[in-house]
């Protein structure tokens, strides 16, 4: 006797599901990534915006090859390629030669992660290890820096820019010297450096969207910026004010869009509060060792990169207490006495 | 006070399709009454086919762990086998025909005042009445209430209904609170606990405003807030007193008694008129029904004769659940009877699923941050993936309370539940076999 001839599908619980999934996340990342290629734009020309959009397109084009070349499943929808293409334009410098970075992508996507097993296996971040990489050529990563202020046309090849570089801040607080550009420049961004590390100010807009938005917490930026900021307020080199270094240190290089979207990214960092917390803080000690010791001017790369390859340590730092144990513990403890 | 427990997330309410219906009296031809509505044994028929039964007349029993089923309806019973149930496997089901005359058992026997009545003898009644805890779990109330005498200083009553889509209780509460206080005075007598709270969601104001006007004036009544699983035992325990049930443990270990509404509405019938948990009220809706509505129907109404009285099928029913989205089961069939704990049956249209076609973590660390029970499901899902079980163990996987927290945010859609359930069957196949040598 049946009144309904019904075709229902079988599933576990929950059947309800929140509107968040992975592209969702990385549409957030890009949206909060926004500000700082306009800065980019601004200070670089639109050289600037043809640069990231080639980072992109080899990042997305390398992950959608090898997955179909592995007769996996295509991942490319879920835009994480598109996150990673974004980052490693903004870690070069404008002037860096399109076929470079492309090189930069590959390796990324490939390497660094689809022979990890993709998305969410990935030891190091890839932007970063991207990075490292490109520090193969280091004529191209930081001979080049332009002054802020030029426009490099969309596509000039590096070869014309002679007699338009300059000094990086980075450079000079290597020198133990403060930079020629005032602090508000540096907040801004209106000095040479790599196209989406300039601006402080567009960074921290992103960040603040992200962190409305829920997709980061402040644990490990909070952390990361605190141990810098605290480490070079105490230790300022070269005899210069302690805070103006302090600030100048927060402002310049890789430190900003390190702290607030390459320390962060979930697959390659701690799950645990506590362990992001000591995350952070090791990658702050990290970055300030590498730029007051370490041969670069920049240490960021390096700090998180490393930090990365520990993540399996930190996640046993303040695992959550089982759910009514405390009581248990008590218990037991009174039972004994 | 903070009203509050640890994670949990806030899932869309859908709460408004049904809370404006008021109760509707269900009459169905045919009921099919499952004989394991409950944790622990499964009852044993006492009728077969072709006796005339009355309503309220005792139809199944067993011994131990184990409270008798009555028939819900007035007519002859057609058939005694195994049948669908809401579990989602076949199960022995006494099948009613309804003859519609409504007769009563004569044995029912009414109590004007409870004055007289010794807390055991109030125990037996509710034994007897064959009541379970009807927010979902099914354990048996007479059990719950004997194992926590002399234990319990709080009593809370859960009108939190957290779950989405579910308005049974709301209605219970703003259409018959007295019925709901009445069975707590019984509770009362019984347990004599120092504090009474009842404890109920802010999004149900008028609940709030119904209960507490017929509330006795030492009996609190929480607004709390609105997360799910606010109306987890153990949850609504650490939100309502701040303690924590210990791992493995009853709320009995922490000094709390916990019943849900429609239960303590069940206690006020069996006591006072006399009536076995024979009908309940449960909410069958969703998006795929034409009229979501809230039903007092017998135990045992049939799914197909629930959605038949709710204005059938606006759309293709994609899946149907036993229960609200985050922790009911999903049928295959309409055949099935409602049982005791059935307090809604949701039908989702396709549009309402959510399929995510790669289900590839990516460590954001959202279902740690959900999960109320302390636990870090993807830890756990890698281990279980892996077959580890020691790293099951270690990770407390036990302690999951299956609320689909976790599975609900994961971005990446991964089957968190599933994995779970997966793990905890595998921990006990273990332990069995070990305890086999």
């Amino acid at each position: 006797m049946k009144k309904y001839d019904l075709n229902l599908t079988i599933s576990s619980s929950p059947h309800a599901h929140s509107s968040n999934t992975t592209r969702r996340i990385m549409l957030d990342v890009c949206i909060a990534l926004l500000p700082a290629l306009i800065a980019a734009i601004w200070f670089f020309g639109w050289r600037s915006l043809t640069l990231t959009l080639v980072s992109v397109l080899g990042c997305v084009v390398s992950e959608w090859a090898y997955r179909k070349l592995m007769k996996k499943d295509s991942t490319v929808g879920d835009l994480s390629a598109v996150v990673t293409g974004i980052l490693i334009a903004f870690v070069c410098p404008v002037t860096l030669p399109f076929w470079t970075i492309l090189i930069a992508d590959v390796f990324a996507i490939v390497l660094v992660k689809q022979l990890f097993g993709g998305i969410g296996m990935n030891i190091v971040n890839p932007a970063l290890a991207a990075r490292a990489f490109l520090f193969s050529w280091p004529s191209l990563m930081s001979g080049n820096w332009v002054k802020a202020g030029t426009a490099v046309s969309a596509f000039s090849t590096p070869a014309n820019l002679d007699g338009l570089t300059a000094a990086t801040p980075m450079a000079s607080l290597a020198a133990q010297t403060l930079p020629a550009e005032s602090l508000l420049d540096l907040l801004l961004g209106k000095v040479g450096g790599s196209l989406g590390e300039v601006s402080a100010a567009a960074l921290l807009l992103g960040g603040a969207y992200l962190v409305l938005r829920r997709v980061i917490s402040l644990r490990i930026p909070l952390a990361y910026l605190l141990t810098v900021a605290a480490l070079t307020v105490l230790f300022p080199q070269g005899g210069n004010d302690r805070l103006t270094w302090m600030l100048c240190q927060l402002l310049s290089g890789g430190l900003m869009l390190g702290a607030i979207f390459m320390a962060t990214d979930y697959v390659t960092s701690p799950i645990t509060h506590g362990g992001q917390i000591v995350y952070g803080i090791g990658c702050g000690v990290l970055t300030v060792a590498f730029r007051y010791f370490g041969s670069y001017p920049e240490g960021v790369t390096f700090a998180i990169l490393i930090m990365n390859c520990c993540i399996g340590f930190f996640d046993k730092i303040g695992v959550p207490k089982r759910f009514g144990a405390v009581r248990e513990k008590k218990k037991k403890g009174g039972e004994a006495a | 006070m903070a009203r509050s427990f640890f994670g949990g997330v806030h899932p869309k309410g859908y709460k408004e399709l049904s809370s404006e219906a008021p109760i509707y009296p269900l009459h169905p031809k045919t009921v099919s009454i499952a004989m394991s509505q409950h944790i622990g044994r499964p009852c044993t028929p006492l009728v077969k086919v072709g006796d005339r039964v009355t309503i309220g007349q005792k139809i199944g029993d067993g011994q131990g762990l184990c409270v008798p089923v009555h028939a819900s309806v007035s007519g002859t019973v057609v058939a005694v086998e195994m049948r669908p149930t809401p579990s989602g496997t076949n199960g022995m089901c006494v099948v009613i025909e309804n003859d519609f005359r409504d007769i009563l058992c004569p044995d029912l026997k009414k109590h004007e005042s409870i004055n007289e009545l010794t807390a055991e003898e109030l125990v037996a009644i509710i034994h007897e009445a064959g009541i379970t805890g009807m927010g979902g779990a099914g354990f048996p109330t007479d059990v719950k209430l004997s194992s926590g005498l002399g234990k319990v200083d709080t009593v809370i009553v859960n009108g939190a209904e957290c779950e989405p889509y579910i308005t049974a209780d709301d209605r219970l509460m703003r259409e018959r609170p007295e019925r709901i206080l009445g069975g707590l005075r019984v509770i009362r007598k019984i347990l004599q606990p120092e504090r009474i709270a009842i404890g109920i969601e802010k999004n149900k104001p008028k609940a709030i405003e119904a209960v507490r006007a017929a509330a006795d004036r030492d009996v609190e009544v929480l607004a709390l807030r609105v997360r799910y699983p606010q109306g987890a035992e153990k949850q609504l325990i650490q939100a309502v007193t701040g303690r924590c049930v210990p791992p493995g443990g009853l709320p009995a270990a922490v000094g709390c008694a916990v019943f849900n509404v429609a239960t303590c509405a069940a206690v006020y019938d069996a006591v006072y008129r006399g009536m076995p948990l024979v009908k309940r009220v449960l909410t069958v809706t969703g998006r795929a029904v034409t009229r979501p509505s809230n039903f007092s129907a017998p135990i045992g109404t049939l799914y197909a004769d629930l959605i038949e009285a709710a204005g059938g099928f606006s759309c293709e029913p994609y899946k149907i659940f036993c229960g609200g989205p985050m922790m009911g089961i999903a049928q295959h069939t309409l055949d099935c009877g409602t049982i005791k704990g059935n307090n809604a049956v949701t039908c989702y249209s396709r549009k309402d699923n959510h399929e995510v076609d790669h289900p590839h973590c990516i460590r954001c660390g959202k279902c740690l941050d959900a999960c109320p029970m302390h636990l870090m499901p993807l830890q756990l899902h890698k281990a279980r993936e892996k077959s580890d079980l020691e790293a099951l163990e270690k990770g407390n996987v036990m302690d999951c309370i299956e609320c689909g927290s976790c599975a609900y945010g994961c971005p990446a859609g991964i089957p968190l539940v599933q994995s779970f359930r997966t793990a905890k069957k595998m921990l006990r196949d273990a332990k069995a076999k070990e305890g086999k040598k």
